[in-house]
């Protein structure tokens, strides 16, 4: 049943009630803003819980301090029921409206995408190139674009890229206002910016989160760090080579102690390590306490970000051998899947979360 | 012999706060050590994975608590709310170390809250644990666990051998299955007898079977019994416990903090008959819901309501469960079940006794009292006249009992007079001797604490480690 409708029946009830019953006992205050921002009210809206949820980062703390976690009758499962909740704000807030489906079964549509757009980058690649050229040795400046012309890239990445951005901004502003979000105030984005890039809140309290038991350890907030900021610099690696290879026509690839490449090296060493040790903990945790049936969104993206930097990596090492062309078109293709599935997947979660602690900012006194 | 196969220098009964603090102190000390908790292992940790702090005395601001709490103040408040019923050398035992306890729990993993904005203002007294005490009880679980201690759940104290107060061995019943097991050193921390009903019916007579029992259901004071028929001495009555009114619609075990109440201070509580029975506003709720289970436990059918108007819905937390609410006195009286002629004229009785001026606060003794009722309000008596009028009903709550086995400072079991060579007891079970009636919040856990840390300090010593 899960499988097809993807949605469950009331998580929104079911957020209320936990709401409701943590209001009465607030045992869990010290481990999260969630709790503090739970007691500034009474009643819970949609619009509140829309907003707790995408606040709770997952530490499972609650869960496991919670004396009314199951068996108990309560039943009490507030990272689950939450991270429920966010597959739902995510489904809701994505632009264009339709594209919200891809939520309910996102693991099998990234796949999908990915295998897509590798197949295409590379169909294409082999079709529209001369073996020679895919498996020759090319050197110097305009090396790549011998396998896969500029103007093809540029338009490519461009169009994906740009859908992307256009689509999030318009995703982040819808969930803005369905969480109350009210004015943006810049002391209050500094916040949450300065929260969210020292992962402030996967310190669940002081010792980290309950990353696999009941035991309190750093290991998820590290790699989430490293994932995050690895991501943050391949990100400006790209940005920087953008700028040097279309604005001041410094063709790639750079040299090693160019600032794209040392960028990109660190950036994708952080993401390949940051998401494998994440991939290692989901395979250990205990699952009570997970939305497993949205592990598929969860391992999605931590699947493509870490190929996308391991042939990044990669194309690194042995873009002076024969193996360029084809290392630069797998590479290419899990770029583009990236791209394309970055509104429709588990990526939104930053930029609602970043939000969600805005708005708390906004409103802790 | 391997230390597989070494038979346990020390079994301990039970699996909460002062089980765990006593097997804790056992093996640190080299005894090898057995848990035998009775709850299965997702709901291990006895009432104390309800708890949410202890009381402790200081001598300046710490971590953890503000300003100073002295031994002599903290005893002060002890003998003040027992009425004399404690043994003040266990007390003064149990207050000076209570001291020692946040750091030592620390240090095994405990964490406690910082900054706080709960409900009970407490940041002098009482340090809060993060998370509350199941977070405490699972670190202690795992301390226990990394040094060494054997823990079975499942697993409940079904028999003794005792001579001449000498322990040789327990009988468990462990998943169903009869066990028996050897020690050289015996710990009872099994908690109080509260979820034995039968048993709170032969103390409290038929009303019992009404009572709310706030934690584990686990509590059956097998332990107790079996101590008490050996011939241990008692301290304590069987009726004495600790009881608050808290939700009637709340469940019958287990319910924990949530289902409390604290309205009572801003409404009238009316019994059955309608009648108003106690002053709702002698004093502060924190320093008056201990109270309050009795009170109701001694009314008709064990029920009463509180009763507020909209003026009020907000003074308080809010409640678990929505409250019966009407645009009428009678008409809320019919949805509580009362008669709404008699409601009616209660309400306008208060009302029309409600004659202090002076501004209404909640944060002091405001003096707003009635004048010419039997019982008076004391503090906040504002008439209930804004609809919607609102109704919540209450029940006896029961926290814990305090009928125990008398214990010596080292936590030793009293027999013929004399301490019990190899036989201790920490945690309720025992509370009884510092505690023989009224409550001074946190302070459960202390006794816990510190008789737990006293009974695995002998019980080691005992078992030569
Ligand atoms: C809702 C609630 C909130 C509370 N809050 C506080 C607070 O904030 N601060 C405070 O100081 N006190 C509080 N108390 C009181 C506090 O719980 C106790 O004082 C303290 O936890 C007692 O610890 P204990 O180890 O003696 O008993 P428990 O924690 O109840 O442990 C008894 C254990 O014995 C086990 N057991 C019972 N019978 C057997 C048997 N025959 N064989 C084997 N095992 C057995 C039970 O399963 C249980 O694990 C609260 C109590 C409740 C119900
Ligand atoms: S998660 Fe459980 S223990 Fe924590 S505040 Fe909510 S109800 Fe209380
Ligand atoms: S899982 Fe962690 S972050 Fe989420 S609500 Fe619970 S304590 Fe807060």
């Amino acid at each position: 049943m899960l499988e097809i409708s993807g949605r469950l029946p009331g998580t929104i009830d079911e957020a209320r009630r936990s709401m409701e019953i943590c209001n009465a006992c607030r045992y869990c205050e010290g481990f999260c803003p969630v709790f503090p921002a739970m007691e500034l009210r009474r009643a819970f809206s949609d619009s509140d819980l829309t907003y707790l949820a995408n606040l709770c980062h997952n530490c499972k703390g609650c869960y496991h301090a919670c004396q009314y976690a199951p068996p108990h009758e309560w039943g009490i499962n507030l990272p689950r029921t939450f991270a429920e909740l966010r597959a739902e704000t995510y489904e809701d807030h994505a632009w264009p409206a339709g594209f919200g489906r891809v939520f309910r079964r996102n693991g099998f549509w990234v796949s999908m995408v990915t295998a897509l757009s590798l197949g295409l980058v590379m169909v294409l690649t082999m079709a529209l190139q001369e073996e020679a050229t895919l498996y020759g040795n090319h050197r110097g400046p305009g090396a790549f674009y011998a396998v896969i012309p500029y103007g093809v890239m540029v338009t490519l990445g461009g169009l994906t890229f740009g859908w992307a951005a256009v689509a999030m901004a318009l995703g982040a502003w819808s969930f803005w206002r369905a969480a109350g979000g009210g004015p943006v105030r810049w002391a209050a984005l500094k916040a949450a910016l300065a929260d969210a890039g020292r992962t402030r809140h996967l310190g669940g309290g002081g010792d980290g989160c309950n990353d696999v038991d009941e035991g309190f350890t750093p290991a998820r907030r590290h790699l989430h760090l490293a994932t995050m900021w690895g991501f943050l610099l391949c990100f400006a690696a790209t940005s920087a080579a953008t700028v040097m290879d279309h604005i001041l026509g410094w063709q790639a690839p750079y040299s090693w102690y160019s600032l794209p490449v040392m960028l990109g090296t660190i950036g994708g060493i952080g993401l390949v390590a940051g998401t494998a040790g994440l991939f290692a903990i989901k395979f250990k945790t205990d699952r009570a306490p997970e939305a497993t049936h949205h592990w598929g969104m969860d391992l999605g993206l931590l699947g493509l970000l870490h190929f996308t930097a391991l042939t990044g990596l990669a194309l690194l090492f042995f873009r002076h051998t024969s193996a360029m062309g084809m290392l630069l078109a797998i590479h290419l293709g899990f770029v583009l899947a990236l791209f394309v599935t970055l509104p429709y997947g588990k990526m939104v979660h930053g930029l609602y979360r970043l939000l969600a602690l805005m708005r708390h900012h906004n409103e802790q006194p | 012999m391997d230390a597989a196969d070494r038979p346990y220098d020390v079994l301990v009964a039970g699996g909460g706060n002062a089980a765990l603090t006593a097997a804790i102190t056992a093996a640190e000390r080299g005894a090898k050590v057995l848990v035998a908790e009775a709850a299965p292992k997702a709901m291990r940790g006895g009432n104390s994975r309800h708890t949410r702090n202890l009381r402790t005395a200081h001598e300046a601001p710490t971590d953890v608590l503000t300003e100073s709490y002295l031994v002599e103040e903290y005893l002060d408040d002890l003998i003040r709310v027992t009425g004399g019923k404690t043994n003040e050398h266990l007390a003064r035992i149990t207050i000076e170390e209570s001291a020692q306890m946040p750091a030592w729990m620390h240090e095994r993993g405990v964490r406690f809250q910082r900054a706080l904005g709960g409900t009970l203002s407490l940041g002098r007294t009482n340090p809060f644990f993060l998370g509350g005490g199941k977070a405490l009880m699972n670190a202690y679980y795992r301390t226990a666990e990394r040094l060494g201690v054997d823990v079975i759940y499942d697993a409940e104290v079904t028999g003794l051998e005792i001579e001449d107060g000498h322990f040789t061995a327990a009988r468990l019943r462990h998943r169903g299955f009869e066990t028996r097991i050897e020690a050289r050193a015996f710990i009872a921390a099994a908690g109080g007898f509260q979820a034995n009903l039968d048993w709170m019916e032969e103390a409290w007579g038929p009303g019992a079977r009404n009572f709310i029992i706030r934690g584990t259901p686990y509590a059956k004071g097998t332990v107790l019994r079996l101590l008490l028929d050996e011939g241990f001495e008692a301290v304590s009555e069987a009726d004495q416990c600790h009881a608050i009114a808290l939700d009637a619609r709340g469940p019958k075990f287990d319910g924990g903090i949530s289902t409390r109440l604290d309205a009572v201070p801003f409404s009238i509580v009316v019994n059955r008959e309608a009648e108003r029975f106690y002053d709702e506003g002698e004093d502060f709720w924190p320093k008056r819901y201990a109270i309050w289970g009795r009170l109701v436990a001694k009314q008709p059918d064990q029920i009463a309501y509180a009763i507020i108007d909209a003026k009020a819905e907000d003074l308080f937390l809010p409640p678990l469960y929505p409250p019966m609410r009407a645009e009428t006195i009678e008409g809320l009286a019919e949805a509580l079940g009362l008669d709404p002629a008699k409601l009616r004229a209660t309400v306008d009785a208060y009302n029309a006794a409600c004659m202090a001026d002076g501004p209404f606060d909640t944060t002091i003794h405001d003096g707003r009292a009635t004048s010419g009722l039997t019982p008076d309000k004391t503090n906040w008596a504002r008439p209930i006249n804004r609809p919607p009028f609102i109704g919540f009903p209450l029940r006896p709550g029961i926290t814990f009992t305090y009928l125990g086995v008398k214990v010596t400072e080292d936590a030793a079991a009293v027999i013929g007079g004399k301490p019990a060579s190899n036989i201790y007891a920490a945690g309720e079970i025992m509370a009884g001797n510092v505690l023989g009636q009224g409550y001074l919040a946190g302070i459960g856990m202390t006794i816990g604490s510190v008789f737990g840390r006293r009974a695995g300090q002998g019980a080691a010593r005992h078992a030569g480690n």
